[in-house]
């Protein structure tokens, strides 16, 4: 076991996982002088601002007021400030890769980033594909979501689907780095993404579709 | 006109057997599918547990006042009291609710427990430990032997079953066995509970939806007539969500006593502590044969844990399809300090078939045989689809090449350290339909819909309830608005054991057709033509070899007046049903390379062929069939409960710590239906479970193969593989 896992609930050597998962003001409170971009001095380690600030996040391309903590994460502030559901919790530390959402246009997990130092920066969910109709359809025009969203769909790649939103951001972020990537390079890149059902052999050729596609300019 | 309840044949269908996306696929892909742990009312409280970090202990107290007190939390309790036994890591002892995540967790880092350690016993694979410790019981078996004794002979079983093996060509003696493993549904086991004006909306994560609401009334002091289980999409289950759990009815409570919203789901350490683990399985096999490799005797006696109240893989999975005529297996049922097992997709299925295929396998290794031709003669052994299994077999080995890759165990060609090898498994299982309501309603402007609770595993129930009934009525598949997933619809059977896709498809196509006679009898009417003559295709009721006569679906919907028409599936299929029937083979084989100085097992191919009756969505039936290789590669190569032998800690509750495969690990996966006329008249039989059986032992089967050295014990992690390859060095 990992020792500092062991003491979540104690008093020292709380790690990164631990104070993702809230266990305690303390705890965030001396992680968040460590945080990029924040305000807490290095002469006053104890010092945070807690209870409730609004922010504005700029989530799908709306400038979006949300309130958060010091110690909230971008996924909760997501999930449960403006109920964009689609990036999911499944790991404590983002090794699922169920909570990708692309931020500055770089893949990151939401759960092990906070709320604060998002803003600024654009955020892009899974809801921001275009894509966010309950509609049931099998048939899907072209251009009505996002191609990735599309080859998932007609490639089955996904079973329960909860793994499918991060799964989709991922990939996005994976073609955007490599617009021309091959199966041998899609087997390689895409490893941060956990599927229980196991929908990979889904995955692959719903990838190697949306490079083909783009290729073919549709 | 009787109605004959039957699938049209092959060439007749329009939608039936094709391949079509899920009707939902888009909602899941796109983020707008919402799950138990997505539904967020207004005023919502969030709520999490605390787990005991003991593993056997007494409760001496559970102080939650300090976590009454943290700023944002609304409540801390106890949920257990002094006195209480703890008998696994994990078991949940307090929960708080509050308004943030941030708070909650606080809340709980608050709480004091004080707790009395009691001893810990957790390692079931030492079964002499297990003895010493008072932790097993032996819990039955079975012999089988095909002479009677002579007279009084009281010694004849051990008498018989020696003569048998001195007859015996060739003896094989061996240890296998496969870890415990979590269900690690990645959406953990929770709900959100709504409770207003005396009513509870549970928006629960179950594959259950019909079967939970009940379980709610007592803990609430309501009938069940004041509660609804919802549940649209489910982050999987794989078995371990048929009930409400202690932790889903205390959600209910705690919304209705703080009278706002709740969501209680686990945290994922919890979730793989308490919510679903599969039982382990550990055999010594002693198998007898004759100089083909066909199995003449067997004796094995297995042991294995389902957790602190016992219970085991039981007896009848030993040994696994081939059946020899004489055999004697024993179970002894260990004890640990662990969650009580759950079923996992083919319950006892992948463990009985990793303790006995392997043990099979070894038979031809040791007579230096194919192992092909070895599980194909042991055919004769096996009792029901014989002849499937052979058609299976042939077209798997073509797939992968087997006769020209094949060669004998640990006798192949090695490229610096590493090594390949070939291995198979075969596997059964039931997938009948139970009793499954349903009702249709056809609009009089043409609209149709359909309800059943039910609810969607990820197989695509929507989409064959609304293949079933595009087919029935000769509409498209996007004509059809399916309803499930609330406890308020006709009450559906819950999903496991595959029996989902059966049930619903029975049902839907039974009340499909009493509809369509209703309809044409309309049309029939009003055209003054026999009802007979009358088929439902291409949008239209018309006449069976003249197209132009009949009427659109929505004309002919029009003649139904004011009110729609309703109609009832019917429940349960019987035995003599054309629609739906139970009972499957199925053959896999994996091709792997081995490296011997890292003990690194890579899949390069796995091939699975695998017969389901009737395919309805020949996609999602191929997902599925996908999906449980790479969860049976999972168990072969690579997850594992660990647990710390002396405390009883679940070492690796984490997904980082959890090992699974990721997609750069499956090699490259084939998969083939198996639906020949014969088969496809058989009906429609669930799909789910039986391609997740066999992984284990083709894989393993395939490791020996390439090693010429049986590694015992999956998963086949480095270390496994470097161990035996030490120990047999040494
Ligand atoms: S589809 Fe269920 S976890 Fe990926």
């Amino acid at each position: 076991m990992n020792p500092t896992e062991l003491s979540a609930h104690g008093k020292s050597g709380v790690s990164r996982r631990a104070f993702l998962k809230g266990s305690g003001a303390a705890a965030a409170a001396t992680a968040l002088v460590h945080g990029p971009g924040l305000v807490a001095e290095e002469t006053k380690p104890n010092v945070v601002s807690v209870g409730l600030n609004t922010i504005t996040l700029d989530v799908n391309g709306k400038q979006q007021k949300v309130d958060v903590e010091p110690r909230t994460t971008l996924l909760e502030a997501l999930r449960l400030g403006l109920n964009l559901t689609g990036a999911k919790p499944i790991s404590v530390d983002g090794s699922s890769g169920g909570s990708t959402v692309l931020l500055g246009g770089k893949p990151v997990s939401a759960n092990s980033i906070l709320a604060l130092e998002c803003i600024g920066k654009p955020i892009v969910t899974v809801e921001g594909l275009g894509g966010n109709s309950t509609a049931i359809s099998g048939e899907i025009a072209v251009g009505a979501i996002d191609p990735v969203c599309r080859a998932f769909v007609n490639h089955d790649a996904s079973q329960c689907g909860f793994c499918t939103p991060g799964f989709v951001m991922a990939v996005k972020a994976f073609l955007a780095k490599n617009p021309k990537a091959t199966e041998a390079q899609i087997r390689e890149g895409l490893n941060g993404n956990l599927c229980r059902c196991g929908t990979y052999a889904n995955v692959i050729p719903a990838v190697v579709d949306v490079v083909k596609g783009a290729r073919n300019g549709s | 006109m009787a109605v004959e309840y039957t699938w049209p044949p092959r060439d007749q269908t329009s939608v039936l057997g094709g391949s079509h996306n899920k009707v939902d696929g888009t909602a899941k892909c796109t983020g707008a599918a919402k799950y138990s742990y997505d539904i967020n009312p207004d005023q919502m409280l969030l709520a999490r547990a605390l787990g005991c970090p003991h593993a056997h202990c007494k409760i001496k107290s559970i102080d939650t006042s300090a976590a009454s007190k943290v700023k944002g939390v609304h409540l801390a309790r106890a949920l257990k009291k002094p006195g209480d036994e703890i008998r696994w890591q994990g078991d949940l002892v307090a929960v708080v609710v509050g308004e943030t995540e941030g708070a909650v967790a606080e809340g709980l880092a608050a709480i004091k427990g004080d707790y009395e350690l009691l001893e810990v016993f957790v390692n079931e694979e030492d079964l002499k430990a297990a003895e010493a410790a008072k932790r097993a019981d032996k819990s039955g078996g079975k012999v089988q032997l095909q002479n009677e004794p002579e007279d009084e002979n009281k010694d004849f079983e051990n008498q018989e079953i020696e003569r048998l093996f001195k007859e015996a060509a060739v003896v094989v003696e061996g240890y296998y066995g496969i870890r415990a493993i979590t269900h690690m549904c990645l959406e953990p086991h929770g709900s959100t509970c709504d409770w207003r004006d005396g009513k509870l909306t549970a928006h629960l994560s179950t594959q259950n939806v019909s079967g939970t609401a009940g379980q709610f009334a007592g803990p609430l002091k309501i009938t069940t007539d004041d509660i609804t289980v919802h549940c649209d999409y489910i982050g999987g289950g794989f078995g371990s969500k048929f009930s409400a759990d202690s932790w889903g009815t205390k959600c209910a409570e705690l919304s209705k006593e703080l009278n706002r919203p709740v969501k209680l789901m686990l945290d994922r350490d919890l979730e793989l502590k308490n919510a679903g683990n599969r039982p382990s399985g550990f055999a010594n096999v002693k198998i007898g044969a004759d100089d083909q490799g066909v199995i003449t005797i067997w004796d094995s006696h297995h042991w294995s844990t389902g957790g602190f109240g016992g219970g085991s893989v039981p007896q009848d999975v030993m040994p696994y399809v081939i059946v020899p005529p004489n055999f004697r297996r024993r179970v002894t049922n260990v004890k640990t300090n662990t969650a009580a097992a759950r079923a996992w997709r083919a319950p006892n299925h992948p463990q009985g078939s990793a303790m006995s295929q392997t043990a099979i396998d070894d038979v031809a290794a040791k007579l230096g045989l194919d192992s092909y031709d070895v599980f194909l003669r042991n055919l004769v052994n096996v009792k029901d689809r014989g002849d499937v299994y052979a058609e299976e077999m042939k077209i798997a080995a073509k797939l992968i090449d087997w006769k020209a890759k094949w060669h004998p165990h640990g006798k192949g060609p090695a490229q610096g350290s590493i090594v390949t090898g070939l291995g198979m498994a075969i596997h059964t299982w039931g997938g009948g339909g139970v009793p499954s309501g349903c009702l249709i309603k056809i609009h009089p402007d043409g609209g149709v819909e359909s309800f059943a609770a039910s609810q969607d595993l990820g197989t695509g129930t929507r989409t064959v309830i609304a293949i079933v009934l595009a087919e029935t009525f000769g509409l498209p598949v996007s004509a059809i608005k399916v309803n499930i997933g609330s406890s308020k619809l006709p009450a559906s059977s819950p999903s496991g054991g595959s029996i989902t896709v059966a049930s619903v498809s029975e049902s839907h196509r039974h009340g499909g057709l009493d509809a369509l006679a209703q309809m044409k009898k309309l049309v029939a009417e009003k055209l003054k033509v026999e009802a007979d003559s009358l088929v439902a295709k291409d949008g239209r009721i018309r006449d069976k070899s003249d197209p132009s006569k009949g009427l659109s679906w929505k004309e002919a919907c029009s003649l139904l007046g004011m009110n729609a028409l309703e109609v009832k599936g019917r429940g349960a299929p019987s035995p003599k049903s054309k629609l739906s029937s139970s009972g499957v083979a199925g053959v896999q084989m994996a091709e792997v390379a081995v490296d011997r100085e890292t003990g690194v097992v890579k899949m390069k191919k796995f091939v699975a062929v695998q017969d389901m009756g009737l395919v309805v969505n020949r996609k999602t039936a191929e997902s599925q069939i996908y999906g449980a290789m790479i969860m049976g590669i999972a168990g072969a190569l690579f997850e594992e409960r660990i647990l710390d032998p002396k405390t009883g800690a679940f070492l690796n509750a984490e997904i980082a710590d959890y090992r699974l495969p990721r997609l750069g690990d499956i090699g490259e996966l084939v998969v083939e239906i198996y639906e020949p006329d014969s088969e496809r008249a058989r009906g429609v039989i669930g799909l789910g479970e039986p391609p997740v059986i066999s992984p284990g032992a083709a894989i393993s089967n395939a490791v020996c193969n390439a090693l010429g050295v049986r590694v015992g014990v999956l998963p086949l992690t480095p270390k496994q593989v470097l161990d035996t390859l030490k120990a047999r060095k040494a």
